[in-house]
């Protein structure tokens, strides 16, 4: 893979907010970057989609979710895990 | 000023094939909500829904009329056949000219749509059925109701979202109060549970997989429903002279924009909205006893509601009643409010509270009697009935017993 999933998932962050990438620091949350709660809905398509991934994500639910989105760095984690988990074998 | 009764009601949901099965599922609580059947289910994640079971159209309508109508206008003319049985109006002559349709739908003929569409994208197809846009369109179930009772007047479809019910009644309402009709056949109608049409849903990421759990602490999302409700809605002298059956009285309506956010509801504007409807009706607060709420079981809706009817009612927020019967039938999108005018009838007509069924933990931000889970008998002289749509649009109506 050319990119590292973190690069990748901040330019997808970095899209949504409209930011260059250089911007968009590890420890920032969606609300620091101006995401609401409808361009975190499009941010999680777009990292399903670039990934070809299932996301877990209720917006009902966020805190129950397993997808952690508390900052830059806690969704570029959660994207790894699940990039393990189901690009296994 | 003319006043609204009215004098005749029809369903079709997932909770029964009529008004009084449906009534009946309401006093007991049961839930409507199954897995759902349809083609491909099993590429959706959500697979729930308040669907028409054990439904055969053939049964009911011939090949011609089945061309020609949608399961969303099939549904449409089911429940107003009741009503306008029931109603035992007849249409000529300058009644049919003074008699209209007003009906909700956010999707219309969303089956139509999908079926057409997998038929030219996925199976290459390059010719449809010559009937596919008379079939799709929003206002086909309107028409066909026109034709079927020679309704001649005020005919048209509304589309608002979650509010195209109310929205249709309203103004059923306001044309009668006004002196543009003297009856007028409303409510809505939806059947959205296609492929395409939850596939759209499951993208906004706002629909359980699991129940509706309106104003429960745990609740997780909304649930949708498919089917219609429709009313006969009568200018009160006509409907007094020929000795009309009256269900119950419409006595005011209220409309109003957040002009703010395209999801995201607004505790302000549902409040005044709900002031809106209260004053238009000439009611105080302390005369409503329940609200058919909106309780959409998610996240967001349910503690913006509650804030909102606290705001309206002050202190009188804690001794009035509120449901939702999303719960049992699911979100019936553009038909939502006409299946839940339902209980505001029952309410009025049976001083019967339809319960929130699914209710498993207090939410303090859910804090107002929401007659969980097992219905509960009450005198109710007005009620309300709030819908709060996407893209912002309120629509209360108020009720009054039959006077």
């Amino acid at each position: 893979m050319a990119d590292s999933v973190r690069d990748r998932v901040i330019a997808i962050i970095a899209e949504q907010a409209v930011l260059e990438p250089g911007d968009v620091s590890m420890d920032a949350t969606l609300e620091d970057l101006g995401i609401d709660s409808l361009g975190l809905v499009e941010s999680i398509f777009a990292i399903e989609e670039a990934f070809d991934i299932q996301v877990p994500f209720n917006a009902n639910e966020p805190e129950q979710s397993d997808f952690d989105i508390s900052s830059v760095a806690a969704i570029v984690g959660a994207v790894e895990g699940l990039v393990a988990e189901q690009k296994r074998g | 000023m003319r006043r609204v009764v009215i004098t005749g009601q029809g369903t079709i949901n997932s909770l029964g094939n009529d008004v009084p099965a449906t009534l009946e599922a309401m006093r007991e609580g049961r839930c409507g909500i199954t897995d759902l059947e349809l083609r491909d289910v099993d590429r959706l994640s959500i697979k729930i829904g308040g669907q028409v079971k054990n439904y055969d159209p053939e049964a009911l309508f011939n090949r011609q009329q089945i061309a020609l109508y949608d399961r969303f206008t099939q549904f449409t003319l089911i429940a107003a056949h009741q009503a306008l049985d029931g109603s035992g109006l007849s249409f000529a002559g300058e009644q049919a000219t003074r008699s209209g349709v007003v009906l909700g739908t956010a999707g219309g003929g969303v089956n139509t749509w999908d079926e057409n569409y997998r038929s030219v994208y996925e199976e290459g197809k390059n010719r449809v059925h010559p009937f596919v846009v008379p079939k799709l369109m929003n206002n086909a179930a309107a028409s066909h109701v026109s034709m079927e009772w020679n309704l001649k007047g005020p005919c048209f479809s509304v589309a608002t979202a979650c509010a195209s019910s109310n929205h249709a009644m309203g103004l059923a309402f306001q044309l009668i109060r006004g002196g543009a009709a003297d009856v007028m056949v409303t409510g809505g109608s939806e059947a959205m549970l296609s492929f395409g049409g939850i596939k759209a849903w499951e993208g906004l990421r706002v629909m359980s997989r699991d129940a509706c759990r309106p104003f429960s602490a745990n609740r997780n999302g909304m649930v949708q429903g498919e089917g219609a409700a429709v009313f006969v809605f009568e200018e009160y002298e006509q409907a007094k002279k020929r000795g009309a059956t009256i269900l119950a009285e419409v006595v005011g309506f209220a409309m109003t924009s957040d002009a703010a956010d395209i999801v995201m509801p607004s505790k302000q504007g549902a409040a005044r909205t709900i002031a809106g409807a209260l004053k238009d009706a000439r009611l105080n607060p302390q005369d409503v006893c329940y609200i058919n709420a909106h309780g959409t079981g998610t996240a967001a809706n349910d503690k913006v509601e509650c804030a909102a009817v606290a705001d309206a009612f002050g202190h009188h927020a804690d001794d009035l009643m509120i449901s939702s019967t999303k719960s049992m039938h699911g979100h019936l999108i553009g038909g939502t409010g006409a299946v839940e005018l339902l209980a505001c009838i029952m309410a009025l007509k049976d001083g019967v509270i339809a319960p929130t069924i699914g209710y498993e933990e207090p939410d303090p931000e859910c804090a107002l009697d929401v007659v969980p889970n097992v219905a509960r008998e009450a005198k109710v002289d007005a009620c309300l009935s709030n819908a709060f749509a996407f893209g912002g649009f309120n629509a209360v109506l108020a009720l009054r017993r039959a006077p």
